[in-house]
């Protein structure tokens, strides 16, 4: 496994920049440009580089959708949400002509992960093969219904690739496209599963919509077996953690500290924050990534744990 | 780790001072030796200040049993504070934002005084408190 992209990384609802933040964020630009050098393109990317990330760029608004590089032809995706949709350009740009294999984990059946396929051009190209993984029993009822009337204005026969659909029974290991794939149960309303790939000496945990109650050990236990060591955790930290234990208990999801805590027992070296809050703006989920790198700082063991937040485009190497 | 709690009354109150590290190892012990104390002083309707100077460190799992005790306190319509933060774990509680959810005091006098007059003058009389 060479690495991981991020197509879609908000949380329950897609959200979009309004012209009111990109003025902001133009003018705090130019704000920091005041009386700087401003002769060459790299004074003006020297100036960029020196802002915080919220300031100059943004985390982005799709919702769950992020790829597995394995270096090979085929596709590995997570979940069909929104960000399916710009990933689904970028393949099918890509093409040249030759059929293509995509190999899609679904995490759970809510909208926010299911949304993007409609508009998954790969789909509609004859020759193309689509196969959709998950545990499911709904997995295939659940992802037609959605383009059924009246919710959608052609149903799931519009297709032109071949659509497969292939239930995986979790906690076995699966080899799909060279990689060595385990799912696991995971507390969600109507359940989700994280996702364990294992190739080439790399482990990549995919683990969005998920709640960890903290009252049961064994819970615990069972995750940070499922994170050992791999290389990179991407962690549903949707909440801080005194929400997600009182007010939006049992919602499903969980937090940046409980996303540390797991991690630095299961001696992962990355932890990715993923499935942001919607109603959060770039500037708080820049807080929240720069308190969760001080938490891993004040309570480090022996290996330090690495942290940073998805953002719509982000690339991560392994 | 065994973590110890050590316990006082002061007029209408009670100050608990647990000492050590609270984290997955440790909570189970930590919730066991707070419920009697939760129930004794939501009984009483007084005031259980928790001294936290001696605990450095505090995990999710703890944190979960503190938000368990500060329910049980309120349904009561008892306060629990938590005082005297180590900074390490004065910043585990701000990350946490449980800090927005608890009543957090920056020294047992303050606490006290949130407590009640009684409490208050007790515990200054006592000496145990630095100078307001």
């Amino acid at each position: 496994m060479k690495g991981v992209r991020f197509w879609g990384t908000r949380g329950s609802l897609p959200v979009a920049l309004t012209a009111r933040d990109v003025g902001a964020k133009l003018l705090g630009a130019l704000r920091a440009a005041r009386g700087r050098q401003l002769g060459s393109d790299s004074d003006l990317q020297s100036i960029l580089d020196g802002l915080p990330f919220a300031a100059r760029a943004t985390y982005g608004g799709h919702s769950s959708c992020v790829q597995l590089d394995t270096g090979g032809a085929e596709f590995l995706v997570c979940d069909m949400g929104s960000g399916l949709r710009p990933f689904g350009q970028a393949a099918a740009a890509s093409r040249n002509g030759v059929a293509q294999t995509f190999h899609i984990f679904m995490s759970h059946l809510h909208w926010d992960h299911i949304m993007g396929l409609p508009f998954f051009v790969p789909a509609f190209i004859p020759g193309n093969r689509v196969v959709i993984y998950g545990s499911h029993e709904e997995l295939e009822s659940a992802l037609r219904r959605q383009q059924d009337k009246p919710s959608f204005p052609v149903d799931f026969s519009i297709f032109g690739a071949k659509m497969e659909f292939v239930h995986l029974e979790p906690g076995r290991t699966h080899e799909i496209a060279g990689v060595a794939v385990t799912s696991m149960l995971q507390r969600h309303a109507g359940d989700s599963y994280g996702y364990r790939f294992e190739s080439q000496g790399k482990v990549v945990v995919y683990s969005t919509d998920s709640e960890h109650p903290l009252a049961q050990a064994e819970h615990a236990e069972r995750f940070v077996r499922f994170f050992h060591g791999a290389d990179l955790v991407i962690f549903d930290g949707m909440y801080s953690l005194a929400d997600a234990i009182s007010v939006k208990a049992d919602w499903g999801h969980s937090s940046n500290i409980v996303g540390v805590e797991l991690c630095q027992l299961a001696e992962v070296r990355h932890l990715c924050l993923f499935h942001h809050e919607p109603v959060f703006d770039d500037a708080a989920i820049d807080a929240v990534l720069a308190e969760t790198r001080r938490l891993e700082e004040i309570t480090r063991g022996a290996q330090r744990l690495h942290v940073s937040a998805a953002y719509d485009g982000m690339e991560i190497a392994l | 780790m065994h973590l110890q709690i050590a316990t006082r009354q002061v007029a209408d109150a009670v100050i608990a001072m647990p000492v050590g590290r609270i984290d997955h190892r440790s909570a189970a012990e930590f919730e066991a030796a707070l419920t009697p104390l939760v129930a004794a002083a939501a009984a009483a309707k007084g005031a259980l200040v928790l001294d936290f100077s001696g605990i450095d460190y505090i995990s999710s799992v703890g944190l979960r049993v503190l938000m368990i005790a500060a329910k049980k306190m309120r349904e009561r319509e008892a306060p629990l504070l938590v005082s005297a933060l180590q900074s390490v774990v004065a910043e585990i509680f701000a990350i946490s934002r449980f800090d927005r959810i608890l009543t957090v005091t920056a020294t047992l006098d303050d606490a006290m005084a949130l407590c009640s007059p009684a409490a208050l003058a007790a515990y200054r009389s006592a000496g145990s408190a630095p100078a307001p």
